[in-house]
């Protein structure tokens, strides 16, 4: 381009200073995203405003007995949601055992050199693809496939261990132990990927250094491995408890909605996801602020699960760049 | 093991046969074990993905025909019918949902990457993305329901939209703003140097250059969105009828879609209702598949100029 020294301004140059329009334009449209992200922020806080304000005449009257209570009979307005938060915590739990095992197995075999890098990416993606899958579908199979497939276990195991509290019921259809299963599959991927993280982000040479010992395959992964990884791996069991504590179709599919608590994997229960999409729909005008009430603790819960897994990996995160250990 | 013996002899304190790989040690043994139940959990996870797959085209397959996608669901006793409206009401509620959560996700994002991303507020902002990836769909629909349904006193799609926008939100957002970061910024500055106001080069060079990831971003939310149930139960409800009726748009009146129809189907002791169920489901894994994988040949366009 011709650029002359004498610092004329060449007339083939796009080059030129802003203009007034330019950067009045530019104020308006930096404004613009301003006002967005602080829009995030109120959009948070409306949302939180929102289900609190309207649960507000419910928690007035029903106070806290209502997180103690045990009937739900919307006809004589008693209203508690005891066997509610014991079925979400407790199906969440489960979930988490049976997921959290799956997943934190996985990571290790898809991140140690187990496999060739090519089947690595292949096991990688079939697991990603169950996260794909909508949770509504998830719900229709539990009930077409993995209730029909555990009964006969499920009250084999009953009819001869049932003096043990987790058999003591039968499994005639929904109930805990399909809907904890098929949850588990859900919050897997979650647990997988985000502890394939943590474990591909431990130093190379730790893991070397580890085999230079003499260590074996294994003995490198759990002495070294994985304590280095450990509080990564933790935020994500946290953050997959999360997810399975907010998960609602294929709980509200598979759970059986019955207002129970009860030890027994076989025995139907409820949550409060599941509570609020069966009974929201064809809520009446009281019901419905008790439901904004049940939405509340749930987002409590959920909100607090969270924090303290976002926490947890922002920790992890800043010790390994950091490159301590 | 006598040869070794003398050798032990000659090399004394090395003991040898603890350096061979046997399976006869413990160590090994366990390390070799250990490496198997890994690997067999890793196949077994597999299976439900590839039972779920089997059993919608196997139950989902019979009933593949091209009226499912021009009727109406059937009543209890009917056979036939199909979910056309339902899959109308399906793009017509996640097409509301990316009107409103585009626009705001990516103005945000340029925010976050360009404008101030050490800023406080960015981090805020950002905190507030994380929270909102982790919040619970049916909650999303409460507040729908909360702040759109009591509102206009009556279930919508543009209700339904609003439930699904938030779930869509945080994804478009940090997407958004993970591939504006990933602009070169040799790129940027020979912008500015040529006199442009940022402004400009966020529009002419940031965004343009960007924008296969943020696709990628947006795909991922809209298969995420087409799939979600729990936000549209008691916002848009559920519908028989097409969402145009005689020529109008019966936006503002309770609407079909997908989820919400193998739910209800699901549970009913009907046989044709229970097919239907099914084959949405069939289409709906089809749908929500085709988009992600869309999603990811985007992002393997990534930016080479």
């Amino acid at each position: 381009m011709a650029i002359t020294l004498e610092g004329d301004v060449p007339i083939d140059s796009v080059a030129s200073p802003p203009s007034r329009l330019d950067i009045a334009g530019d104020r308006t449209f930096r404004g613009l995203t301003y006002v967005f992200s602080w829009m995030t922020i109120f959009l948070v806080l409306y949302i939180v405003y929102e289900i609190a304000g309207k649960a507000f005449p419910a928690i007035q009257e029903y106070g806290f007995g209502f997180v103690t209570g045990t009937t739900w009979d919307a006809n004589r307005g008693e209203f508690g949601v005891f066997p509610e938060i014991w079925g979400t915590l407790y199906s969440s739990i489960l979930a988490l055992m049976l997921g959290g095992f799956f997943g934190v197995s996985i990571a290790i075999f898809l991140t140690q050199d187990f496999l060739p890098p090519k089947l690595e990416v292949v096991f990688k993606n079939i697991v990603e693809l169950l996260a794909a899958i909508p949770s509504v579908v998830y719900g229709l199979w539990g009930i077409y496939v993995v209730i029909p497939a555990l009964r006969p276990t499920a009250n084999w195991v009953h009819e001869h261990l049932g003096w043990i509290p987790f058999f003591e019921t039968s499994l005639s259809g929904p109930g805990m132990l399909p809907a904890a299963m098929v949850l588990s599959i859900m919050i897997l991927p979650t647990i997988s990927a985000v502890s394939r993280d943590a474990l591909c982000s431990v130093p190379h040479r730790l893991k070397e250094a580890a085999f230079g010992l003499g260590a074996t395959r294994w003995e490198a992964i759990l002495g070294v491995i994985l304590p280095t990884s450990a509080t990564g791996i933790f935020g994500a069991l946290v953050l997959g408890f999360g997810r399975a504590l907010g998960e609602t179709m294929a709980l509200a599919m598979l759970v059986g909605n019955s207002n129970q608590v009860s030890l027994s994997l076989f025995s139907p229960a409820n949550t409060l996801a599941a509570l609020l999409a069966n009974n929201f729909p064809e809520a009446g005008k009281l019901e419905e602020g008790v439901l904004m009430y049940a939405a509340l603790i749930l987002m409590a819960i959920t909100l607090l699960v969270n924090l303290v897994g976002t926490a947890i990996m922002n920790r992890a995160q800043r010790r390994l760049s950091g490159g301590e250990r | 093991m006598s040869n070794q013996i003398e050798i032990t002899h000659s090399f004394a304190g090395v003991d040898f046969p603890q350096l061979e790989r046997s399976l006869r040690h413990p160590r090994t043994l366990v390390s070799s074990l250990l490496s198997l139940l890994t690997g067999f959990v890793t196949v077994v996870a597999c299976v439900p993905l590839f039972s779920v797959l089997f059993m919608l085209i196997y139950r989902g397959g019979k009933r593949l025909s091209l009226s499912l996608f021009t009727q109406t669901p059937p009543s209890a006793f009917e056979s036939g019918g199909g979910f056309g409206n339902a899959i109308v009401g399906t793009l017509t509620m996640v097409g509301i949902a990316a009107l409103i959560s585009v626009p705001f996700g990516v103005l945000a994002a340029v925010f976050l990457a360009e404008f101030g991303p050490k800023s406080k507020t960015a981090s805020a902002v950002r905190f507030c993305a994380k929270l909102l990836t982790g919040f619970p769909s049916i909650l999303a629909g409460v507040f729908a329901y909360a702040a759109v349904v009591l509102m206009t006193g009556s279930y919508s799609a543009p209700a339904g939209g609003v439930a699904l926008s938030i779930l869509m939100l945080p994804i478009v957002m940090l997407t958004a703003e993970e591939s504006i970061k990933m602009v070169p910024h040799k790129m940027k500055e020979a912008a500015i140097g040529m006199g442009a106001t940022q402004t400009q080069v966020v529009w002419r060079v940031t965004l343009p250059s960007a924008m296969p990831g943020m696709l990628t971003g947006v795909m991922l939310a809209v298969a995420r969105a087409s799939g979600e149930t729990a936000p549209l139960l008691f916002t848009a409800l559920n519908s028989n009828y097409w969402i145009m009726q005689d020529g109008n748009l019966a936006l503002m009146e309770p609407t079909a879609s997908l989820a919400v129809l193998i739910f209800n189907f699901s549970g009913v002791p009907f046989e044709s209702q229970i097919e239907l169920a099914w084959a949405a489901a069939l289409v709906l894994v089809l749908i929500v598949l085709a988009v992600n994988i869309g999603g990811q040949v985007l992002s393997r366009k990534r930016v080479t100029r």
